[in-house]
């Protein structure tokens, strides 16, 4: 049998700003590095991205946010899916992130932050490394 | 298997746990197929088919909004094409969904086709299961996009809905074979766009002059999705469709022939996996193999050399029966 291991990425952008060329970038990049990329598009709340993951069942949740909102939505969307039983799905964030919120972020569970200039490659290692789910 | 039972009572996560385990084609699935067979039944399945950028995503979101006005509960499967080189994919079907998100009454799952071709993953069919023995009434399947010729999705579901654009005018002669002939139902998406009554005649034209069943006239719809216009007209026809095909007998004759089908595919593909597991066990299977793989003897005649080596067969035989 097949039974085949195919890394699944939810890609979502959270609250309200509207750029989303890196979520884009990095949505075909991980595909050309073999993962299965679920793109939910713009303006997401954390309720939508929650239930989006569920169903799809995804190994990782991307998260990219520009607006300055990301210490309410990262861990927002970690809170809930907790809420809902789910711990062992590995959340990722990217976009314009000040320095100093990394370390907040990533003790508020999430696994890690990727700011501009970051390769594909080394996010499609960390996912590699990271992902919990069997 | 706790999974089977809390998906069967109503859980999510547990009925998206189990997709994944079918779309991965695992050991257990053979277990789970036996144990949600006897709750199957009740889900009636439409496909949404027709080529790439014909509003196929935008169609179902707004049928699945009329479908749970009138207090259906939906399932929504979203094909897309896997890469052959990475073997990655880009699954964009959801975005057209959006408003469906945080309703309780719709579960909604992006496949790859991974290493299918055809319009369809070849695990589908286990998910739809799925989604019926999870209890909803209505299933949407909406394929890849396709060309002329992708068209397993006329066996996987009850009602075929073919979504064309206006453009599509100009091809429709060198379509009439393929796509064309599978529609239980005809949508003119994009409506307002000019060409769309043009196509709707040339689309009539050639149902008059050959039509698809005695119990059913094929209906050719206009629609404008974004605008949510005609939607109501195709939710109607899918349900005159539904009662057509019960009414005829063909729904179980069509039910019958789908078991069939996939009694013959799941033998075949079993056999398949563990016949290439032999290949690498088994001495003399490698040895022809190498003999083939050189050019020294052909394909054909290495393999009746095989098929009739009954001590071989006998071999293989006791060598699959250790194994289970």
């Amino acid at each position: 049998m097949a039974d085949e291991r195919r890394i699944r990425v939810l890609m979502a952008k959270p609250g309200l700003d509207g750029h989303d060329r890196g979520a884009r970038v990095l949505t075909l990049g991980l595909r050309d590095e073999g993962m299965e990329v679920i793109y939910t598009g713009l303006r997401q709340t954390p309720e939508k991205i929650v239930q989006a993951a569920i169903q799809e069942d995804v190994d990782v949740v991307g998260l990219s946010c520009l607006s300055g909102a990301h210490r309410y939505l990262f861990p927002e969307v970690v809170e809930q899916l907790k809420a809902n039983g789910v711990e062992d799905m590995l959340v990722i964030g990217g976009g314009i992130i000040p320095k100093e919120d990394i370390a907040f972020l990533e003790e508020k569970g999430v696994g890690a932050i990727f700011g501009p200039g970051t390769s594909i490659k080394e996010i499609a290692s960390y996912i590699r490394e990271n992902t919990k789910r069997k | 298997m706790e999974l089977v039972e809390k998906m069967l009572v109503g859980s999510d996560q547990s009925l998206a746990r189990l997709i994944t385990i079918v779309e991965r084609e695992a050991p257990e699935v053979p277990q789970i197929m036996s144990l949600i067979y006897p709750r199957l039944g009740n889900a009636y399945f439409v496909g949404i088919t027709g080529p790439p950028g014909g509003g196929k995503s935008t169609v179902v979101d707004r049928l699945t909004a009329l479908m749970r006005k009138s207090d259906s509960s939906v399932g929504i499967v979203g094909c897309d094409p896997s890469s052959p080189f990475s073997g990655g994919a880009v699954l964009g079907d959801r975005i057209r969904m959006q408003q469906h998100y945080l309703d309780e009454g719709v579960f909604i799952r992006s496949m790859a086709t991974r290493d299918s071709r055809g319009g369809l993953p070849r695990t589908v069919r286990g998910v739809l299961k799925l989604m019926d023995a999870f209890g909803k009434d209505f299933v949407l399947v909406e394929t890849v996009g396709v060309g002329q010729t992708e068209l397993d999705i006329m066996d996987a579901v009850d009602t075929t809905v073919v979504v064309l654009v206006p453009e599509a005018g100009d091809a429709i002669q060198t379509m009439k074979a393929g796509l064309l002939e599978i529609a239980d139902i005809f949508v003119v998406n994009k409506a307002d766009r000019e060409g769309a009554d043009y196509l709707v005649v040339e689309l009539e034209q050639m149902l008059r002059m050959n039509p698809k069943h005695d119990w059913w006239q094929v209906p050719v719809l206009t629609t404008q999705a974004v605008n949510d216009i005609g939607i109501e007209d195709l939710y109607r026809e899918i349900e005159k469709h539904r009662e057509a095909i019960q009414k005829a007998g063909q729904l179980s004759l069509h039910r019958q022939e789908q078991r069939k089908a996939e009694f013959v595919q799941t033998i075949e593909q079993r056999i398949r996996a563990r016949l290439l597991e032999l290949v690498e066990k088994d001495g003399q299977l490698m040895k022809c193999l190498e003999r083939v793989e050189e050019g020294e003897i052909d394909p054909y005649s290495a393999s009746m050399e095989i098929l009739t080596n009954k001590s071989l067969l006998q071999t293989w035989l006791a060598e699959l029966e250790s194994e289970d």
